[in-house]
C-alpha cells in the first residue's frame, strides 16, 4: 500500500487511500470533476465570512471535508474552515474530497499544493445516539502527524465539537488557545422585541437567554461562563440582573433608587463593579455577587461609568466626565486617585481590556463618527482600526486575539469581529434584526 | 340625532372648564381633580378597588374624570410633562418653570403622590454614558421640582438612556424630540 513516489496528483492519492472496494477504477476525469466541484463550493458561503484586508503572516491550511460529515447535523469542515479563516492567522488552500483521518497522506503533494497543514477526519454514529467527530492534523512541513482527537458529541453539541476541533488546529499551529469553543452574547432589538441572545464565537447556534418587551443592554459573562449580568428596563428603570444562562435562573442584583448600571465582574468572579445613581448621578460601587451592600469606590461630582477591571483585578478603568468630556481613567479597585489613560479626541468610552492586560480597546468619538480604538496601556497612541462609522461595545476574545463590536452596515446593526490590526474583519451572521451590546464569553463554559 | 349630540358636545367642553377653572382657583379645590384623575391610574393594577374609590367622589363619575383628563391634555401647565433639552445640556429651560411649578403645587400638596422623572437622549454616543446623561437630565429637573418644594422622597430620577427614543429618525428635528425628561405619575 505505501508505495514510494507516485504521480503526484490528487487522483492518485484518492485512489491510494480508498478503501479496497472503493472504485479504484472510475476514470480519472470523475476524480478530477468532483475535485473541481468540491473546490468551486465557497467552504464558508452560508457562514457569510466576508474578510476584508489580508494579515501580514497567514498559515496555509487545507482542511478535507469530513467523511461522512453530510449524514452529521452540521457540515463540520465548513466550520472548522471558517473558524480558521476569521481568525485571520489562516489562509485556506483547497482540500481534495475522499480523505478521512485513516488516510494515508502524501505530504509532498500537499506540501506542494501550499499547505503547510492539513485536516482530515470523519463523522461517525455511535450506538447511543451521539456523533464521534474523529480528526487528524498533519504537519506538511516536518512532514508528521501533530495531532489526533476524537469527540463524542450529543446532536445539539455538533457545532460545539467542529468549533473544537477548529481550536486544536488553531492551538497545535500557532501555540495559542483558539476561541472558537466560546461564546458570545449579544442584544437584538425587532420593533419592540428585545432578545438576549447566547451564540458560538461565530455568531452561529444562537440561543435566546432573555426575551423582553423593554430594552436589555450590557451584558457581562461571568469568568466562569456559566452566568450573564445585564441591565434590563423591565421594571421601567435601570436594574441589574444576574442570570444562570444554563438554567435560566435569574435574580435581582442591582436595584436601588435611580438608575442601576454598566455590570462588570471581577476576574475572580466574586465581585462586580457597576454604576448607580443613589447618591449621584452615576458612581461606581462594588458588589458581592451574591448582592448585599454596594460600596462606593468613585467620589466626583462627574459621571463616572463603564466599569472594567485589568485582569490581575487589581485596577479598575472606567469612563470619566471629570475633565469635561468623557474620558477613560484607572484606579486601584480599593479606591484612590483616578489617572487618565486616554488623551487624544475629545469623546472616548466604553473601555475594554485585553486578557493580557496590555491593550485597551474603546470607542472615540471623531466628528459624527465612532470608531474602534486600539493602544498600548504601556504608552503608545491609540489607533483606529475600522473604517465604519457608528461603532460600539468592543470587546476582547478571550485569547486577546480577535475584538468583537457592533456597528452599522447598509443601514442595520451589525456585529463584527476584527483582529487587533485591523487588518482582518469579518460579519457575524445577521438574523434579520438590529444587533448591539456583543460580549465574547470566557474560555469555559 | 345631531342636535342631541351637539349639546352632549357642549356639555361636556364645559365640564372640562369647569374643572380647569377649579384647579386654578383655589388649592383645595385643585387637589379634587388631581385626585379622581389619579384614581384610575394607581387602580390600574387593582381595576376594582379604583372603581369604588372613584364613585366613592361625590362630585364625579367616572365619565367627569376622563373629561378633566381631556381638558387638562389640551391646555395648562398641568397637561405638560415632556422637557426639551440642547444638545449635550442639562439646564432646564426657563419656559419649563410654570410647568414644573404646576407639577410641584400638586406632589406638594398631595405629600403621598410620588412622581417618576425618565430621562433620555438622543441616539448619539455609547449607552451606557448616554444612560448617565440621562440620568443627568432626570436629576436636574428633580432639584428643580425639590426646590419648587416638592419632597426628594416624593420623586425618583431614572433614565433610559437612548433606548426610548420618542421619534424615530437621525437628524437634529428627530434628535431634539429625544433629548428630554418625562413626567409619570407613580
Amino acid at each position: 500500500m505505501q508505495q514510494a513516489p507516485e504521480p503526484t496528483t490528487a487522483v492518485s492519492v484518492i485512489r491510494r487511500t480508498r478503501p479496497a472496494n472503493s472504485p479504484s477504477s472510475w476514470p480519472r476525469r470523475r476524480f478530477v470533476g468532483a475535485l473541481a466541484a468540491a473546490a468551486a463550493a465557497p467552504a464558508s458561503a452560508q457562514f457569510r465570512v466576508e474578510i476584508t484586508g489580508i494579515g501580514g503572516t497567514q498559515i496555509p491550511v487545507a482542511i478535507a471535508t469530513f467523511r461522512d460529515e453530510d449524514k452529521a447535523p452540521v457540515p463540520v469542515a465548513a466550520i472548522v474552515r471558517a473558524d480558521l479563516q476569521r481568525s485571520g492567522l489562516f489562509r485556506l488552500v483547497d482540500a481534495p474530497a475522499g480523505l478521512d483521518e485513516n488516510s494515508r497522506i502524501n505530504v509532498a503533494e500537499y506540501r506542494g499544493r501550499g499547505a503547510d497543514a492539513l485536516a482530515v477526519g470523519s463523522v461517525s454514529r455511535l450506538a447511543d445516539g451521539r456523533n464521534d467527530v474523529r480528526f487528524k492534523l498533519w504537519d506538511l512541513v516536518k512532514g508528521e502527524e501533530l495531532v489526533g482527537q476524537s469527540h463524542a458529541a450529543l446532536p445539539a453539541d455538533m457545532r460545539l465539537a467542529a468549533h473544537r476541533v477548529a481550536d486544536s488546529i488553531y492551538q497545535n499551529l500557532t501555540g495559542e488557545r483558539g476561541v472558537f469553543s466560546t461564546r458570545i452574547a449579544y442584544v437584538t432589538k425587532a420593533g419592540n422585541r428585545y432578545q438576549l441572545h447566547v451564540t458560538d464565537a461565530d455568531g452561529e447556534g444562537g440561543q435566546i437567554a432573555l426575551a423582553s418587551p423593554d430594552p436589555i443592554i450590557s451584558p457581562a459573562w461571568s469568568p466562569s461562563g456559566k452566568e450573564l449580568a445585564y441591565v434590563s428596563f423591565e421594571s421601567q428603570k435601570a436594574v441589574v440582573w444576574v442570570q444562570d444562562v444554563a438554567t435560566g435562573q435569574r435574580r435581582m442584583l442591582a436595584n436601588f433608587r435611580g438608575s442601576n448600571s454598566a455590570p462588570a465582574w471581577s476576574p475572580d468572579g466574586r465581585d462586580l463593579a457597576l454604576t448607580l445613581s443613589r447618591d449621584a448621578v452615576a458612581q461606581l460601587y462594588l458588589m458581592s455577587r451574591d448582592g448585599g451592600t454596594p460600596r462606593r469606590i468613585t467620589q466626583s461630582s462627574a459621571i463616572d461609568t463603564e466599569p472594567a477591571f485589568s485582569p490581575d483585578g487589581r485596577q479598575i478603568y472606567f469612563v470619566s466626565d471629570r475633565g469635561g468630556g468623557p474620558q477613560i481613567y484607572r484606579m486601584p479597585v480599593g479606591g484612590g486617585n483616578a489617572e487618565r489613560v486616554t488623551f487624544s479626541g475629545s469623546y472616548n468610552i466604553s473601555p475594554a481590556i485585553s486578557p493580557d492586560g496590555r491593550m485597551l480597546a474603546f470607542i472615540t468619538r471623531q466628528g459624527g463618527a465612532f470608531k474602534v480604538m486600539v493602544q498600548e496601556l504601556a504608552g503608545g497612541a491609540a489607533t483606529a482600526i475600522t473604517d465604519t462609522s457608528d461603532d460600539e461595545s468592543p470587546s476582547f476574545a478571550p485569547n486577546g486575539r480577535l475584538l468583537v463590536y457592533a456597528s452599522r452596515a447598509q443601514g442595520r446593526d451589525v456585529l463584527m469581529t476584527t483582529t487587533l490590526d485591523g487588518k482582518n474583519k469579518s460579519r457575524l451572521l445577521t438574523t434579520g434584526a438590529d444587533m448591539r451590546e456583543p460580549a465574547w464569553g470566557p474560555f469555559g463554559r | 340625532m345631531q342636535h342631541p349630540k351637539r349639546i352632549l358636545g357642549t356639555a361636556l367642553m364645559a365640564l372640562a372648564l369647569g374643572g380647569l377653572f377649579a384647579g386654578c382657583s383655589s388649592t383645595k379645590l385643585d387637589e379634587a381633580p388631581v385626585e379622581s384623575r389619579n384614581v384610575p391610574a394607581d387602580g390600574a393594577s387593582a381595576g376594582a378597588a379604583g372603581k369604588a374609590g372613584g364613585s366613592g367622589t361625590a362630585q364625579s363619575s367616572v365619565a367627569t374624570v376622563d373629561l378633566s383628563k381631556q381638558g387638562a391634555a389640551t391646555s395648562g401647565p398641568l397637561s405638560q410633562r415632556v422637557l426639551y433639552f440642547d444638545f449635550d445640556s442639562f439646564v432646564v429651560k426657563d419656559e419649563y418653570r410654570p410647568m414644573l411649578e404646576a407639577h410641584a403645587k400638586v406632589l406638594s400638596a398631595n405629600r403621598s403622590k410620588r412622581m417618576t422623572l425618565e430621562g433620555h437622549t438622543d441616539e448619539r454616543g455609547g449607552r451606557e454614558y448616554n444612560l448617565a446623561l440621562g440620568q443627568k437630565r432626570a436629576e436636574a429637573v428633580l432639584k428643580s421640582m425639590v426646590l419648587l418644594g416638592v419632597q426628594d422622597s416624593q420623586l425618583e430620577a431614572v433614565s433610559f438612556g437612548e433606548e426610548k427614543p420618542a421619534v424615530q429618525g437621525n437628524d437634529e428635528a428627530a434628535w431634539a424630540k429625544n433629548r428630554r425628561v418625562e413626567l409619570k405619575d407613580k
